[in-house]
């Protein structure tokens, strides 16, 4: 539709020169050429159209390219990406699979307390009511990953959409958002998400995951709205709001996919930092629940005096070896992420990877020549 | 108008806000308290009619009222401190904080201090040896060690420090049987107790060496640097007037963001080395359905974090001149 009213409009313009006349040009044919000292067909950048019309699939083709496999050939040569994503991988896998392949425990299941890699129907031992470790920290797994996803990606929607909004739109909206955002800022974490949970008594690990991202948002809708603001003077933000492109769209698609990376490597922060919370506040008793997770498992653990029985002390490290290791995981991979976002990072690999093809600009030399 | 009054009339606004929170709250979250006077222990009472005048003793709240006036008594009576009364202490909510408020910031100041002032130490000296056998196994601890939940390490440090090997008290705030007062006994026992929480706050802040090193290698690359030298300037007058002055300052925010989440940090770890500060009771307020204590914990907490991010925000701008307001135009 686009297209061809481009066209036409081409068309017609031709003709209306033509009919304006008495030009030294005549070919109606070869409408590049005409060049008037009026100005009025100079050709315009602004209504030239794609002589190749983009597919779907050249348009799917380059967004993998963008999005999946290009920062993956820069992570590929990172061990923290290795590392991290062999990581998660495996958490995702107990998450999944694991649970398929390990029978819940009860309790009674085994003797109370057997020590790990005593008995190896029980490998990791049992807790003090018999309950078996391994199952129940693998079973735990699946509340985790739920909460922190639900968390991580509530936050960031909430923490994008006030810092986008307020950046952009300054004035009266960013004066009412940005104090929004302070108030959060303000009020601390832990205890608010203390307070919200004893009234409201979430359950489900998901609606846990939201309630925590309540107290996660505001210092990412700062951080986002200050990065906002340098973003709104740009010649290609005046452009689009010249062209009375609407706001949202504006924003969805000219500011958002300049904070992409940003966003990303938030994304892996804000899971750690759930993690981080929700733990602690299975730890502190005060969410209620009916399946047993890390937090509940430690809870249980130190009631039962776990720091001063050393029959006890795996019921203790257990869960607390397995929220390192995924926190661990997160870590790793948020610092290789905000390496492959770095510019100076892309570069490099765009030099390695097509040799011949578009050299970058800028970054000279050597350094590189030596570390690739 | 001077950024300062703006500032101000910020943390007055959020303290408004925050009250307001917990008056909303309060009157009508699910589950919220005055509900639960009215239908938990207003049954029990010989006249159920009497709940409403103990929601007013403990809440400040009665529920007859309109709620406009409700929430003028609310917040009037928040302004002349009075906080309502706890159910579980049965004591004033003001004067349980006000005996718990000193503990907590005697203990989180210094673990916040300690690692700030060690990160910056730290990271100035990874930054100097830039790539390293140091740098590299200090950079590889630090990413470990802000990977363990600061709880974990806590129970880890509780369970060999104080239970194994018995150098630390394994709870509480003060020594046993000795008078409480300005001796030499009380004060290092004090101090004795405070110590296995303010090193678990301070091990797991790595990230503030890490910040640090960062920065420095920054500011060791920039042009005016190497103007420095060419000026002739001594290294030490480099060192500490152009690096550590420029690299220090932005961590400055970061503190800021400290100070927040430590009184949140508090909450767990007071609760690990049964340490009575105010997230102990928050903790205790919340086991024992102690809604008043609660909420004024909750209140307390939020407004000291409001002083403090408002005492640094005005004093940075006398520390980096750089900071200062801002005119845009809004779209």
């Amino acid at each position: 539709m686009k297209r061809s009213e481009d066209t036409n409009q081409f068309d017609g313009r031709t003709s209306d020169g033509l009919d304006s006349g008495g030009d030294l040009e005549t070919k109606p044919d070869s409408v590049e050429d005409i060049l008037r000292s009026d100005g009025g067909t100079v050709d315009s950048p602004f209504e030239r159209t794609a002589t190749v019309e983009e597919t779907r699939r050249d348009r799917i083709d380059r967004k993998l390219k963008d999005y999946l496999w290009t920062p993956w050939s820069i992570m590929r040569n990172d061990w923290r990406a290795i590392v991290g994503v062999s990581i998660l991988v495996v958490y995702l896998l107990i998450g999944t699979v694991g649970v398929y392949l390990i029978d819940p425990t009860h309790p009674t299941h085994g003797e109370s307390l057997v020590g790990p890699f005593e008995d190896w129907s029980h490998p990791l031992g049992t807790d003090q009511s018999g309950q078996d470790i391994l199952s129940m920290t693998v079973y735990s797994t699946v509340p985790i990953l739920q909460m922190m996803g639900a968390g991580a990606l509530f936050t960031i929607v909430l923490g994008t959409g006030f810092g986008l909004v307020s950046g952009y739109k300054g004035g009266m909206v960013d004066t009412v958002l940005s104090s929004i955002t302070d108030v959060f800022i303000n009020i601390p974490g832990l205890p608010l998400v203390i307070v919200l949970s004893v009234l409201l008594e979430p359950e489900h690990p998901a609606l846990v995951g939201v309630l925590l991202a309540a107290a996660a948002w505001a210092g990412l809708a700062r951080a986002i709205r200050s990065q906002v603001l340098t973003l709104r003077g740009e010649a290609f933000v005046e452009a689009s709001r010249a062209m009375d492109v609407p706001t949202i769209s504006l924003l969805r698609k000219e500011i958002l996919p300049h904070l992409m990376p940003y966003i990303v490597v938030n994304l892996v922060n804000a899971a750690r930092r759930i993690i981080f919370a929700a733990v602690a506040l299975y730890f502190l008793g005060i969410l209620p629940y009916s399946d047993a997770n890390w937090g509940v498992m430690l809870e249980s653990a130190y009631r039962a005096g776990a720091v001063y029985r050393p029959d006890a002390i795996h019921w203790l490290l257990v869960p607390m070896i397995a929220i390192s290791g995924i926190s661990i995981g997160l870590v790793l991979l948020g610092q290789s992420l905000d390496r492959v976002f770095n510019p100076r990072a892309r570069a490099r690999h765009e030099r390695s990877d097509d040799g011949k093809g578009s050299e970058p600009e800028s970054e000279p030399n050597t350094t590189n020549v030596t570390q690739m | 108008m001077d950024w300062r009054i703006r500032r101000l009339g910020q943390s007055v606004f959020t303290v408004w806000a925050v009250m307001t929170l917990t008056f909303v709250l309060t009157r009508f979250m699910p589950g919220n308290p005055i509900d639960y006077f009215l239908v938990e222990v207003g049954p029990d009472l010989d006249d159920p009619a009497q709940a409403y005048e103990m929601a007013e003793l403990y809440m400040n709240i009665n529920p007859e009222d309109p709620l406009y006036i409700e929430y003028y008594d609310y917040m009037t009576a928040f302004m002349q401190g009075d906080l309502g009364r706890s159910m579980s202490m049965n004591m004033p909510v003001e004067e349980v904080l006000a005996i718990a408020i000193p503990w907590t910031l005697f203990v989180m100041s210094w673990a916040v201090f300690l690692g700030f002032t060690a990160g910056i130490a730290i990271g100035a000296v990874m930054a100097y040896w830039e790539g390293g056998k140091f740098d590299t196994a200090l950079t590889g601890y630090a990413t470990i060690i802000t990977s363990i939940p600061f709880y974990v390490l806590a129970l880890v440090l509780l369970t060999i420090f104080a239970y194994r090997l018995n150098w630390f008290p394994t709870g509480g705030r003060q020594p046993e049987g000795v008078e409480p007062g300005f001796n030499f006994l009380y004060l290092t026992g004090i101090v004795h107790h405070a110590m296995l929480p303010v090193f678990s706050m301070f091990v797991t802040s790595g990230m503030a060496a890490l910040t640090m090193r960062g920065n420095s290698i920054r500011v060791l690359g920039s042009d005016y640097l190497r103007v420095a030298r060419l000026r002739g300037l001594s290294d030490p007058t480099i060192a500490i007037h152009y690096v550590a002055r420029n690299a220090i300052l932005p961590m400055y925010t970061g503190l800021m963001i400290a100070i927040g989440s430590m009184f949140g940090g508090a909450v767990v770890l007071e609760e690990i080395f049964v340490y009575r500060g105010m997230g102990w009771y928050l903790i205790e307020a919340v086991r024992a359905r102690d809604y008043p204590l609660m909420m004024g914990a909750f209140t307390v907490i939020t407004i000291a974090v409001v002083i403090a991010l408002l005492i640094a925000d005005l004093t940075y701008g006398k520390i980096d001149p750089r900071a200062g307001g801002e005119n845009r135009e809004a779209f």
